[in-house]
């Protein structure tokens, strides 16, 4: 066992799981051969809304390879009713989930048949020939529209469209003033709908699920961020004891919380492995990922804030549509009211009030994607903040500054009700301004619009914060989320003075192996080299909340540190025993026990061996050094930043050219930068497609027209700019670590400083608002007041300038 | 149909159905799972390997295509246990996360540095155009890129992280037609 010099934590090491992901050496679930493996292939409904009057799969049967056709009403006494684990009221409606359509199909892209066949080939040919009577019923589609009296009804079953409605004010909370006093008594109002476009997580590894059915067990490996949830949900919904199901996910291909799910695909793979007795696999395409995988945000979102002449705000309300497509999945309901306790964000609001309404539509569910309800919460007061910077005729920065919590305030209790632990908005605002050049940007910006330059200059801002870390279980328990929120770690000590670490994190992209190896190494003083970290299989590591929420590090990561601190707990009373020593005169350090005033050491690689073969133990002290803990934090974290974006909006085309991007993070203490600034990196990506590109676009009759990647527009390497990054740090105080998390920030912050930044550019030719995704379309229609009679919905490709706008318009 | 394809620089002769996909082909036949499939659309460029020394999408070349031809994969590109530069400046410069889109992202960059061995920023994006990751936000993509160029320029690195040009000549016609 090697001692470390110098500590692990903050090193940029490199990461450990690269070695096979850069010579093709992965595990991806899809790679999975089993002896006498079938494969599974889904049949969709084509149209959004409609009665299955009959399904045929006679034809689908006879063909080559085929060995069983399955629909609905074959699986409708099995296949229970796909879970929703966060009922966010006690009244809310939520329509039974049945894997595969029964009766009824409620969006396109639902499943309602499946072919087995010898081979993936073989089961998608008969998909075709299965025939499939639909008759139409009306498609709900507009939010708006979905909640008038005389709506059209998703499930006529539940009498409305209405799912549920949440509230919280600050007055019946105690937390603040009454938000309507506020609003009547203010000098200065400023009222904005902002439209949250349909987003789709689009990871890039497609879904696949295989099942391994043998009698009194099931394995299923499965491309999931969440295998302790998924095996809680498969016994609780499917009735198969739980202790019989072992889920693994191998290497995952990226999630963004689109496979922080419970899926139609893995509930049906596991009845027809089940049904036919023999491995089974099913591996979706990219069409059907997008077609049925959930999508993310899709709000429509009513703001109001009031303010005092002087700047200084005075209230905000907040009233939300929140489209949960046509079922409630996992945590769709909850995912909008994550986003309540974020609109007052860093601001001194004395009166808040929040309400939201979720609303069954005719489209794929809506569920976490990466920020989840915090983006669409930043968003809306980013944005309203700028729009009432301009209402007053101030610098949207100086406002910003006016109204913030000052450092020396922390710990800070909002309006909302969380207590902020610490930040400094000053420290990192001033940083991004320098790195920026902000006041050399303003001149500029001055400049051009004197000379009427055809390519105006915008500076867009967001001074953003987050809740992190989820979460405490007592606070999920309080919004009625079905689970906990803690994370667990065990640490097996080998007698070889190597280490296992478990743990019930299940990264899929971010590093938790090289960095909870950098965690570990600290802690015990062992080599970074001499950690393996085990996870992803219920059966290696059978305790966990998995992966999402940036908990992963802020939580899971400061399991860790308490299951590390218990094996050298128990450590120094071996070793005090074996020096002959009180124990309270060793002490440790870099893998050394050492007796205080004494030359007389030990190492911990010798600790350890002793504690294994038990020769010679104190008594009552069990052999071994392994241990385990499990960490409910008491507070969210909440990473915070200024994150500052210039664009050059050219006024005669609409095209949008980011100029510089500048963020500055304060994410806590950091354990490997460089992981860290990836993290930040892909969260801008995200962030700046859902400002410039991307939209899940349904036609009228609900079809999803954006369903390849032809037409939804993930950007390129061309289409995205460099980012120059950097970080403040103050700690959290409520983790041994320090950290706060970072797998979201970026994707939080960055979209409303896109577009305060396009905003901003064109403001003085009368715009106030540009909807997302701003499209040059969009952005030109904004500056030439073109309204009815320009298609808004750009069609395939033809977003990112292949249509001549001005021609097109005119 | 049957084919002989040099995979990785081993010869294999199969009987395919003529839709088989290169790709599929790649990775259900010899188990070449390194390559993987992102897309229906031959938008994503997970696929990519090289055909004769070009890169190609393989999802949109069917396997029967590569009927004697040389298909190198990223299985196929480090040599004698010593990383492809490229394979290392991923590694350096943390190019990748979740990794899927990787092999793809690597061959192209291969591709693009033999086309041209010292891109700018701006060469490096475009000549990476046809390939998505959804992680990185592609810049440290880019600097791996423009790090291995500089690795693989002559007389720069140690001898062993340099890429053996006639090695590669010899083990594959570079530009006997490629694309078709």
């Amino acid at each position: 066992m090697t001692a470390t010099a110098e500590p692990e934590v903050g090193k940029a090491r490199r990461r450990k799981e690269d070695a096979r992901l850069i010579t093709g050496a992965t595990r991806w679930t899809d790679n999975l051969q089993l002896t006498g493996m079938l494969h599974m292939a889904v049949l969709r409904s084509p149209v959004a809304h409609a009665r299955i009057t009959s399904i045929d799969v006679t034809e689908a049967v006879k063909m080559p390879g085929v060995l069983v056709a399955l629909t609905g009403q074959d699986l409708a006494a099995e296949q229970g009713s796909l879970p929703c684990a966060w009922p966010i009221t006690e009244d809310m409606l939520a329509p039974p989930a049945p894997s595969l359509a029964v009766d009824q199909v409620n969006f396109a892209g639902e499943a309602v048949a499946l072919v087995v066949a010898r081979s993936a080939a073989e089961a998608h040919d008969a998909l075709a020939a299965i025939d499939v009577d639909y008759e139409d019923l009306p498609v709900v589609l507009d939010l708006d529209r979905a909640v008038e009296d005389d709506a059209d009804l998703v499930h006529p079953d539940l009498g409305t469209n209405k799912s549920a409605t949440w509230v919280f004010d600050s007055a019946e909370a105690g937390t603040g003033s009454d938000v309507d006093q506020a609003i009547a008594d203010a000098e200065v109002v400023v009222e904005r709908t902002f439209r949250q476009q349909r987003l789709i997580p689009a990871f890039m590894e497609p879904r696949s699920v295989v099942v391994d059915p043998s009698p009194g067990s099931v394995t299923m490996w499965s491309s999931t961020q969440v295998p302790h949830i998924l095996r809680w949900m498969l016994s609780a919904v499917l009735g198969i004891p739980e202790q019989q199901i072992r889920v693994i996910a191998p290497d995952v291909g990226g999630g963004f919380g689109g496979k922080l799910q419970v899926t139609p695909e893995e509930v049906l793979t596991l009845l027809v492995a089940r049904r036919l007795g023999k491995p089974v696999k099913w591996t979706e395409s990219r069409t059907e990922s997008m077609l049925s995988a959930h999508h993310g945000r899709d709000q429509v979102q009513r703001i109001t804030i009031s303010a005092r002449r002087d700047g200084t705000v005075t209230g905000l309300k907040v009233d939300l549509l929140a489209d949960m497509g046509a079922y409630l999945r996992l945590v769709s309901p909850g995912v909008p009211i994550l986003g309540a306790f974020m609109f007052n964000a860093i601001y001194k609001f004395p009166a808040y009030r929040f309400t939201c309404t979720n609303v069954f539509t005719n489209k794929v569910p809506t569920d976490a994607y990466r920020g989840a309800g915090r983006p669409e919460a930043t968003f809306a007061i980013e944005r309203i903040m700028d729009e009432l910077a301009a209402e007053l005729g101030v610098d949207p920065l100086e406002l910003r500054e006016q109204n913030w919590i000052r450092h020396e305030e922390f710990p800070f209790t909002t309006v909302a009700g969380l207590t902020y632990d610490s930040g400094n908005y000053e420290a990192a605002t001033a940083r991004a301004k320098e790195l920026f050049g902000y006041d050399a940007l303003r001149a500029e910006q001055v400049e051009r619009r004197a000379n009427g330059d055809p390519v105006q200059l915008g500076v867009g801002i967001s001074t953003y914060t987050e809740m992190c870390g989820l979460a405490p279980s007592r606070v999920l328990g309080a919004l009625r989320y079905a689970a906990g929120g803690w994370e667990h770690a065990a640490i097996r000590m080998l007698p070889t003075g190597k280490v296992e670490l478990i743990t019930g994190t299940s990264p899929h992209g971010q590093g938790h192996v090289t960095a909870w190896s950098q965690i570990v190494a600290d802690r015990l003083g062992v080599a970074f080299e001499d950690v393996e970290v085990l996870h992803g299989d219920t059966r290696v590591s059978h305790r966990g909340m998995d992966s999402y929420g940036s908990r992963s590090l802020a939580v899971g990561g400061v399991a860790v540190v308490l299951a590390a601190d218990k094996v050298l707990a128990k450590a120094r009373t071996v070793a005090a025993h074996l020096m002959e020593v009180a124990e309270d005169d060793v002490e440790f350090t870099a893998g050394t026990f050492s007796v205080r005033g004494t030359s007389t050491t030990m190492a911990l690689g010798d600790v350890v061996v002793a504690a294994h073969v038990a020769h010679n133990l104190p008594d009552g002290v069990e052999p071994g050094l392994d241990a385990e803990a499990t960490f409910d934090p008491e507070n969210f974290s909440y990473p915070h930043g200024t994150h500052l974006c210039a664009t050059e909006v050219d006024t005669e085309t609409g095209a949008v050219k980011i100029r510089s991007y500048v963020c500055v993070d304060d994410v806590g203490k950091v354990v490997n930068p460089l992981i860290v600034e990836g993290q930040v990196h892909g969260g801008l990506a995200q962030g700046i497609a859902q400002a410039l590109y991307e939209e899940a676009v349904h036609d009228e009759y609900g079809t999803l027209t954006t369903a390849t990647l032809a037409d939804y527009l993930l950007p390129s390497a061309v289409d995205l700019p460099h980012f120059t990054t950097d970080r403040t740090e103050t700690p959290a105080t409520s983790n041994p670590l320090g950290v706060k998390g970072v797998g979201e920030a970026g994707t939080i912050a960055s979209t409303p400083a896109v577009v305060n930044s396009i905003v901003d550019a064109v403001r003085h030719m009368g715009v106030s608002e540009v909807e997302m995704p701003c499209t040059p379309m969009r952005v030109w229609k904004a500056i030439h007041g073109r309204g009815d009679g320009v298609p808004t919905t750009p069609g395939a490709g033809g977003g990112l300038g292949s249509i001549d706008a001005r021609g097109g318009a005119e | 149909m049957r084919i002989s394809v040099t995979v990785d620089g081993v010869e294999y002769r199969d009987d395919v159905e003529p839709r088989t996909l290169l790709v599929h082909y790649l990775r259900e036949r010899l188990g070449k799972t390194g390559t993987v499939v992102g897309c229906d659309t031959s938008n994503c460029g997970a696929c990519t390997v090289h055909l004769d020394g070009h890169s190609v999408k393989s999802c949109a070349v069917l396997a029967v295509q590569a009927n004697d031809r040389e298909v190198t994969t990223i299985e196929g590109i480090a040599r004698d246990g010593q990383l492809h530069p490229v394979q290392e400046a991923f590694h350096q410069n943390h190019a990748l996360q979740c990794g899927f889109c990787t092999p793809g992202m690597i061959m192209q960059a291969i591709d693009l540095l033999a086309d041209n061995p010292d891109p700018d920023e701006d060469e490096v994006r475009h000549g990476l155009e046809g390939n998505l990751c959804r992680c990185t936000g592609y810049q440290n993509i880019v600097r791996a890129v423009r790090d291995a160029a500089q690795k693989m320029s002559p007389g720069s690195g140690p001898e062993a992280e340099r890429v053996d040009e006639t090695a590669v000549v010899d083990r594959a016609p570079m530009h006997a037609g490629g694309g078709e």
